[in-house]
């Protein structure tokens, strides 16, 4: 028997990724619909010797994974809504600093307690802007099990790569809903593992000064060079300061080095797109709709595909700018009021040509749903 | 080795105002760790926000200068993910009990080997004067036009209820005292809290008519007394100073986390 088939909720997908890029440690507090994988991870994480620790609250875990990154392992959260609102702080912090965390959002009904067992992806946006400040930040999504660990797995890569918090948004139905997952052998997706600087013992090391390629080459707490971190601005030393240079081009840098790479980050799915004079744009289990929907309507011939957006943050402007070029509509399917539709909306050489099917009632949208839109989208009556 | 070598002097002079009592617990606390001979590569020291937090970044340890209030919570991460370092704390009273409250008293429940150390100046006095959860009542502050009508926290008792297994307190007056409690307190397997009454002659006591930093300095003195004393038998409003408790049996948290990895570790296998 293969033990790496298994039939499974999105949450132990998440987890299953998780360990596979070499999670060892994971801060949380419970909720819904994101506690399963606090739940899984408590067990999981000491049989190999990690840690699990349940904090006093949302801010708390938040908290202690950028410690425990700091000490040089893998780390994660997770949370829903009103959590990921009281993370935001120390979001903002882990951005300022540079550690390498990831935080699974498994996104429900709001705003304030909304919708608990409910799915929503109305926090698209508060994972770009929920942190006061300028600054950029790296979001993937996924609308089935096999790449709720891909995404998972690449999410830890990316935020060693880049020195950053890193977003999961997920959302409630693919958290809860149960498919097949086939775990993928140890070696199939590279992993990225910590930069660690090669300066010696006694020469000077600056934490915060970036190599010709971007990247800062990071020294463990407890290992030999001490240095300072913190969510003030800062110099190469990690040292605070408000030297206008230094405050400019801290900010460039923690911008500029996830904003330029958009294309390398940039993670997407075509479906029927080749030809599409109509195109769906969307993501998480709202996508499951609109693909089902896209094959529906192809086996009657009609030109309808969907462009999944795997990555969110950073916008994929250019690609959906793109991709989106020959269609003669563009519409966009969401759970929620038209979040990732306006960003679409500004992409798009025809912004007026950007429609949006979205259901914000806790319910799922479906393939009817879109086609109704649809229908009256290609003149073909209500 | 010298106190200056434990000193990052590239970043002095320090910030804090003339007269304020950080410097003497920075003092106290450089040679507890001198006399104890720890590595400095095996210290962290965590801080929030505020006159007390900038400690951090004057010594030459392992620093993590955080938000405010959180110290404790992120000191949590580096303390259960590597429980070899040491973690020293040092809050203010803003800081430690009124938006970190929370952390200080499930770190304490958890008896995590962390020493927090409270410099409980009873004021805000990087945002300029504002009445803290340690003022108590009567006292005047920048929000406080007609004085305070909140009650303060002891913190000795808070830190004992929540279940702090070395709980100790002085003053800044008594720094020979506080290098000692300070070595009692990291060498203590566990959470600890060390309370150090400290001045804000800048804004606490120009608001409260209470003099310069030697006439606070002088109250500290006069209005505290060592537990078990003479002093304190005879007046019983005096503030206790001292070791209000120390119990090394009580289950550090990593230690009874390594336990439960090799429970499930075995299970695992099995």
């Amino acid at each position: 028997m293969n033990n790496n088939i298994k039939f499974i909720q999105g949450n132990e997908a998440c987890v299953e990724g998780a360990l596979y890029a070499g999670i060892n440690f994971f801060a949380g507090y419970p909720i819904t619909p994101s506690t399963e994988v606090a739940e899984l991870l408590s067990s999981r994480l000491p049989e190999k010797g990690g840690k699990f620790i349940q904090m006093e609250d949302e801010i708390a875990s938040m908290c202690a994974i950028i410690g425990a990154s700091l000490t040089g392992h893998k780390v994660m959260t997770a949370t829903s809504g009103p959590g990921f609102s009281l993370k935001q702080e120390a979001l903002g912090y882990a951005c300022m600093a540079e550690i390498p965390c990831v935080i699974v959002n498994v996104q429900r009904g709001g705003p304030s307690t909304g919708n608990p067992t409910h799915v929503s992806q109305g926090d698209v946006n508060q994972a770009k802007w929920g942190t006061h400040g300028d600054h950029s930040i790296i979001a993937l999504t996924a609308s089935n099990h096999q790449d709720v660990f891909a995404m998972t797995v690449d999410a830890f890569n990316l935020a060693e790569t880049y020195r950053t918090p890193v977003i999961l948004l997920f959302d409630e139905v693919v958290g809860h809903m149960r498919e097949k997952l086939v775990v993928p052998e140890k070696g199939d997706i590279p992993l990225v593992e910590r930069l660690r600087t090669s300066v010696r013992k006694g020469v000077d090391y600056h934490p915060y000064l970036p190599r010709e390629d971007g990247r800062l080459p990071m020294s463990d707490f407890g290992a030999e060079h001490r240095y300072n971190v913190t969510g003030l601005f800062h110099d190469m030393w990690g040292f605070p300061s408000n030297n206008p240079k230094v405050v400019r081009e801290l900010l460039h840098h923690i911008v500029d080095k996830i904003d330029n790479n958009v294309h390398t980050i940039t993670r997407y799915k075509e479906h029927y797109l080749e030809g599409a004079e109509y195109i769906m744009i969307s993501y998480g289990s709202s996508a499951r709709s609109a693909i089902h929907l896209a094959r529906s309507r192809r086996a009657r011939g009609e030109k309808v595909g969907v462009l999944e957006l795997q990555s969110i943050w950073p916008f994929p402007e250019t690609l959906i700018r793109e991709k989106c070029a020959g269609a003669r509509a563009v519409i966009v399917v969401e759970m929620n009021m038209g979040q990732v539709m306006r960003h679409v909306k500004a992409a798009v050489d025809k912004p007026e040509r950007v429609f949006l099917a979205n259901r914000i009632d806790g319910k799922l949208i479906t393939p009817t749903n879109i086609k109704t839109l649809l229908r009256v989208i290609q003149g073909r009556g209500v | 080795m010298a106190i200056k070598d434990y000193l990052r002097q590239r970043y002095f002079p320090h910030m804090w105002c003339p007269g304020c009592g950080h410097g003497i617990v920075l003092n106290s606390l450089i040679r507890a760790v001198e006399a104890l001979g720890l590595d400095k590569n095996e210290i962290v020291m965590t801080s929030g926000i505020g006159c007390s937090a900038r400690i951090s970044g004057y010594v030459d340890f392992h620093s993590l200068h955080t938000i405010h209030g959180r110290a404790l919570a992120f000191a949590t991460g580096v303390k259960l993910s590597k429980p070899e370092l040491k973690l020293l704390v040092p809050m203010g009273d803003g800081d430690a009990l009124a938006i970190g409250g929370n952390h200080f008293i499930h770190a304490a429940r958890r008896n995590i080997d962390i020493t927090a150390i409270v410099m409980n100046n009873r004021i805000y006095g990087m945002t300029g004067g504002q009445f803290s959860p340690l003022s108590g009542v009567g006292k005047k502050a920048t929000t406080a036009p007609y004085t305070t009508i909140d009650s303060g926290f002891d913190v000795v008792k808070l830190s004992m209820a929540a279940g702090a297994s070395f709980v100790a307190r002085t003053t800044v007056y008594h720094a020979i005292e506080a290098v000692d409690l300070l070595k009692r307190a990291i060498e203590h397997k566990g959470f600890s809290v060390v309370e150090i009454l400290s001045q804000c002659p800048t804004h606490y006591g120009r608001k409260n008519k209470e003099g310069d930093a030697a006439m606070m300095m002088e109250f500290q003195k006069n209005t505290t007394a060592k537990i078990g004393s003479k002093a304190l038998e005879k007046d019983p409003t005096l503030i206790p100073r001292g070791i209000f408790v120390d119990n090394p049996e009580t289950p550090e948290y990593c230690e009874s986390y390594d336990k439960i990895i090799e429970t499930a570790m075995k299970r695992s296998q099995s």
